[in-house]
Parts: structure tokens; C-alpha cells; sequence
């Protein structure tokens, strides 16, 4: 056996709930014991269109937060945005219809072992993951701090119980239409600078991932990201999901961010190389 | 079901079952041993590596397309020297039957390339990718020239002495495929792999512009099953005494079966195993069950069976 998609799974998840929330479905899957392997920043890859489909590929959705009650035992949570036909088909799901997903996939937030003073940044529905990594956070003695934007009100995603976990929670719109006029990566540069936060934590759109690493870039903050690219299998076979990465020893790579992410250290991604080839020999 | 024989042969080289994974889908199998034995399949077909290590072409890498996709990965690898060392010892460790895909920019590549698979054991058959689509000139893609295709094989012929077969992949964007199939066997081929993606391209409706990186990429999946099956049946009707290792679009035992009808004696899931990291054994499972059913006695009484006299 190898360490690669260890813990992952190929399972039948039943449907337990599927409810829409502002622009988004909040999609609840039974997956029993499999929660136990489930981190937060890690992801599930679902076969989308049924069995007839023209869509070959399965579609990969952060998991947003996982659960064990004793009336549903281990139950998923996914935040989904239906865009695209894949991720339409999901969210006409209803109650009770089985689904095939493969997970839990790609690599976790790192969880700091001292208590440490925690921002999580999210950009739309990124923001998904960012909850339950805040509960983890919370419950190891953490500050935890959470800004999230988006380019209008309606695509912020932050529910009620998710306030709860953290300290405080601010909201940014590029229209103003709610919290904050302004972009979420804003108020990030005088935090960094007044030293007021350890860690970031930030999930959403590639743009907004590259300002923060901009931001944090010669500072003593780790960033961790939880990187987009489009993959089609999510297991780390197909090979088109890479960005390039910088090692310690300065070696440029281009890994996967479906198994060598989808967290990634900010620092390392070489962000300006995103879409190229670079220059050097590997 | 005791008596049925699933076995295969490529040359000289022997397969408990015929069914593989495609080069380029299963990376070099660590990461579909999460979900079955390597050991169970027929062989784990390595991604194709060439002499250094390469980054391959910029992203975006991929398009879904109707029942495919398209991808343009570029052969990105680690080069011959780590793949052999890292790579090689943990599927010999798995017990699993592996053949090398090499893939190289000349025909002296090609060459150095055979030169070090054929010095490390455990290694079942080399396939020799001269077909890629995603190169930089179309001008590489050996597959395309009766002539070119011919020196590559030749040069790895005379690297390898014929201690492990040489299958040769070819590609379907050719308008005489025999021809080109003939050439490589001529030079010293023991088998053909058949075949490697069909060129494509997706404008993305957004930029107005190719969506790949590279612009072109090979299509895979079920789309291009009937070109596998139609590339396969005339290869095999030309030259039924050649192996063929068919590949194009299976996703399934039926699938499987109709690519073995048509003349191959093993068959490669690709594609499927993106959708399913289970394809290749469930695909394994159901021919052998259709196999049974349909009331032949060995996998290889089905090879080629499409091409029996009317009268049969």
C-alpha cells in the first residue's frame, strides 16, 4: 500500500438533506464511519448525471464540515453553487437518492499543536470548509477570526451556527450590498504587520489566494490555501490539476493539488508561474 | 468457471488476465492501490517517461467534452533515472506485472530509453509511445510517418535483444493505419498498442480562444470507442498473427469484450479509471463474467472473433 489517498474510500453516500441557502445548496450526505478519516481541507470527488451520463468525470467539492449524530451517525456536509451542469445535476438531488462518491481526498489544514491566534479568509463559497476548520481550531485554545467576501451579498456563505465558532467574523462586498464596501484581502496587511495573526487559513478564488501570499510574503505568517484547479480525477492519476511549487532546496515542481494539495503553503505556490511552464529544467 | 483460462500473452510475455491500465492513467499505480491489488490486474501500463525530468505544457491541462475529454498533459515526468529507481521497486513489491511506457523526443532517445528499462528486472514488456499528440510539433509525433515510426522500433530492436517484448502505441489520426502497423512490426515490433488519443480542440466560450494551455489536446473516453474498435479490426485484419493491446474508451466489460471481438488480446482502461478509481478491476470482472456466459472457454478463443466466415 502507499500513503497516497490513504484513508479514501469508494462508497454509495445517501442523501440526508439538500436545502438551499441564499445562492448555494447545503447538500447532507450519510457516510458512517468514514468521518473519522475526514480533515477539514479535505475533499470528496462525486460521479455527477447517473448512470447514462455524457459527464465521464467526477466533480470535487470541499467538504465542508462532518458530523456524527446518533440518529444519522456520520453525515458530510458540501456547500454547492450550482453552476455547471455537473454541479446543477447535484443540487436537483433530493432526499434519499444515493450517490457515488470517492473520499475523503487531498491533503488537510495543518492544525497548529499551540494555541496560536487563527485568521481564516474565505471568497464566496469557499468560505465552506473554513467552519468546521474553525470548530477544530476553536477547540485546540485558538483565536480564530474569519473575514469573508464576495463580489456581492448574495454569494456569501456564512451560516448562523458557524458564527459560533469563531471569535469574531467580518464581511466584505465589492458592491456593498452586505458588511464591508471592499475587497476581503484589505484589512489583511496592517494585521500582518501589527503581528496580530499566526496563521492564515484562506479558501476561494486563485486571485484572492495570490494577494494573501503577496501579503504575507517575508513575514513570519504561514499561509495555508486551499488552491482551485480544474481536475479530472482527483485521485492524482490524470495529472492536469499542477501548479507549480517551490521546495526548500528551490526546486520548482509541478504537483498536484489533488493529492500534494488542495492545501498548499501559500509561500511555496509560484503563483506568477500559474498557467506556464517555467523557464528552468526540473 | 474453474476450467475458464483469462489468461494472455503479448509476444513473449505472459498475463494472468488481460486487462491493463492505459499508459498516462494510472500515473505508476501508488495511487490506485487505495482501491484494489495491483497484483489482480494483468499489468500496470507506467505512465510514459522520457529521458529527463519535464514539467509538461501549462494549464489549463483539461475539458470534459461529450462522453470524453480532453487532456494536454505534455508528458510531464521524472525521467528515466528516478522512475526506474523509485518507481520500478514498488510495483515489483506489489507483485504486480508492470510494462514501461517510453516516449522520447529522437530516435536516439527512444534508444537510451530501452537501453535502461532493459537493465532493470521485473519488467514485463516495453511500450514504446510513439504517438503522443501533446508535443510541441506535430512533426514529433513519430506515429504520424511510416518512416519515422520505423527507426524508432528499429533503434529500440536493436537495444533490446528480445528479452521483453516491444509493443509499439500507435495513433488513429492516420489515414493508413495498416501500413503504418506493418512498418513497426517489419522493424521488430512484437505487438501493437492500439490506440492513443485522437487530436481535438475546445474553444472556451468566455476568452474566445483555445481552452487548453497547449491548444490541442488527445480526446479519451467513450467517444472515441468505435475509432478504437474500427483502428483494431482493420490492424487485425491485416496482420491476425500480431498481439494487440486495445485501448480507447472502455469503461466497461462489454466495452472490453467488443475491443477483444475486434482483434486485441489484452485491453488498457484509461479514462474510465478517472471516473471510477474501480474501472479497471470491475472492468476485469464483468468481461471474464461475459466471457463465461457467452460460452467461450479462454479469453483468447474470443480474440478476433468479429472476423470469422460468414458461415460461422
Amino acid at each position: 500500500m502507499s500513503e497516497i489517498n490513504r484513508g479514501a474510500a469508494h462508497l454509495n453516500a445517501t442523501v440526508l438533506a439538500n436545502k438551499r441557502v441564499g445562492q448555494y445548496h447545503q447538500i447532507v450526505l450519510g457516510i458512517g464511519d468514514l468521518v473519522k478519516n475526514c480533515r477539514p481541507g479535505n475533499f470528496v470527488a462525486i460521479k455527477v448525471g447517473g448512470d447514462s451520463s455524457k459527464m465521464i468525470l467526477r466533480r470535487a467539492f470541499a467538504i465542508s464540515r462532518v458530523a456524527e449524530s446518533v440518529s444519522f451517525g456520520g453525515t458530510m456536509e458540501l456547500i454547492v453553487a450550482p453552476h455547471g451542469s455537473g454541479s446543477k445535476w447535484l443540487c436537483s438531488q433530493s432526499e434519499g437518492a444515493e450517490l457515488d462518491i470517492v473520499a475523503p481526498l487531498g491533503t488537510a489544514f495543518g492544525i497548529p499543536t499551540q494555541p496560536v491566534n487563527a485568521l481564516l479568509v474565505g471568497g464566496g463559497y469557499g468560505s465552506a470548509p473554513l467552519f468546521g476548520l474553525a470548530e477544530v481550531l476553536k477547540s485546540r485554545g485558538c483565536k480564530v477570526d474569519m473575514l469573508l467576501g464576495a463580489s456581492t451579498g448574495g454569494k456569501i456563505y456564512a451560516p448562523m451556527e458557524g458564527k459560533r465558532s469563531v471569535n469574531s467574523l467580518k464581511i466584505y462586498t465589492e458592491d456593498g450590498s452586505m458588511g464591508e464596501l471592499g475587497r476581503v484581502t484589505e484589512p489583511i496587511l496592517k494585521l500582518v504587520e501589527d503581528k496580530a495573526v499566526d496563521v492564515i487559513y484562506s479558501c476561494g478564488p486563485m486571485g484572492m489566494l495570490r494577494a494573501i501570499s503577496e501579503i504575507t510574503a517575508g513575514s513570519d505568517v504561514v499561509h495555508q490555501c486551499a488552491v482551485e484547479e480544474a481536475m479530472a480525477c482527483g485521485i492524482g492519476i490524470c495529472m492536469t490539476c499542477v501548479l507549480p511549487v517551490k521546495d526548500d532546496s528551490g526546486q520548482i515542481s509541478m504537483l498536484r493539488s489533488c493529492i500534494d494539495g488542495p492545501v498548499m503553503d501559500g509561500s511555496q505556490v509560484q503563483w506568477h508561474l500559474v498557467g506556464q511552464v517555467p523557464e528552468v529544467a526540473p | 468457471m474453474s476450467n475458464f483460462d483469462f489468461s494472455t500473452t503479448l509476444g513473449n510475455a505472459f498475463f494472468n488476465t488481460p486487462i491493463f491500465t492505459a499508459s498516462g492513467c494510472a500515473s505508476s499505480g501508488k495511487e490506485l492501490s487505495q482501491f484494489f491489488a495491483l497484483s489482480e490486474i494483468g499489468a500496470v501500463v507506467t505512465k510514459s517517461v522520457m529521458n529527463k525530468p519535464r514539467y509538461g505544457r501549462p494549464t489549463p491541462r483539461m475539458a470534459e467534452t461529450p462522453s470524453g475529454m480532453l487532456n494536454s498533459i505534455g508528458l510531464q515526468g521524472p525521467g528515466i533515472d528516478a522512475f526506474l529507481a523509485k518507481d520500478i521497486p514498488w510495483l515489483v513489491e506489489q507483485k504486480s506485472r508492470v510494462i514501461v511506457s517510453i516516449a522520447g523526443e529522437t530516435v536516439e532517445e527512444y534508444a537510451t530509453l530501452a537501453r535502461k528499462v532493459r537493465s532493470v528486472a521485473g519488467i514485463s514488456a516495453l511500450e514504446v509511445n510513439i504517438s503522443c499528440p501533446n508535443v510541441e510539433n506535430r512533426g514529433l509525433v513519430f506515429a504520424c510517418d511510416p518512416e519515422a515510426s520505423r527507426r524508432v522500433v528499429d533503434g529500440v530492436r536493436r537495444t533490446i535483444g528480445g528479452e521483453i517484448p516491444i509493443i509499439a502505441k500507435l495513433s488513429p489520426d492516420v489515414t493508413n493505419l495498416p501500413a503504418i502497423a506493418q512498418g513497426v512490426v517489419d522493424a521488430g515490433a512484437d505487438a501493437l498498442a492500439l490506440i492513443n488519443t485522437v487530436l481535438g480542440m475546445v474553444i472556451n466560450l468566455d476568452s474566445m480562444r483555445p481552452h487548453l494551455g497547449g491548444k490541442t489536446g488527445g480526446l479519451s473516453g467513450p467517444a472515441i470507442r468505435p475509432v478504437a474498435v474500427r483502428a483494431i479490426y482493420q490492424v487485425h485484419a491485416a496482420m491476425p498473427q500480431v498481439p494487440i493491446l486495445g485501448m480507447g474508451g472502455v469503461s466497461s466489460g462489454r466495452d472490453a469484450l467488443e475491443l477483444i471481438l475486434a482483434g486485441a488480446s489484452g485491453v488498457s482502461v484509461g479514462t474510465a479509471s478517472f471516473g471510477n478509481p474501480h474501472a479497471v478491476i470491475e472492468i476485469q470482472r464483468e468481461l471474464q463474467e461475459l466471457l463465461i456466459a457467452k460460452g467461450f472457454p479462454s479469453l483468447k478463443s474470443a480474440v478476433g472473433y468479429a472476423h470469422r466466415e460468414e458461415s460461422q
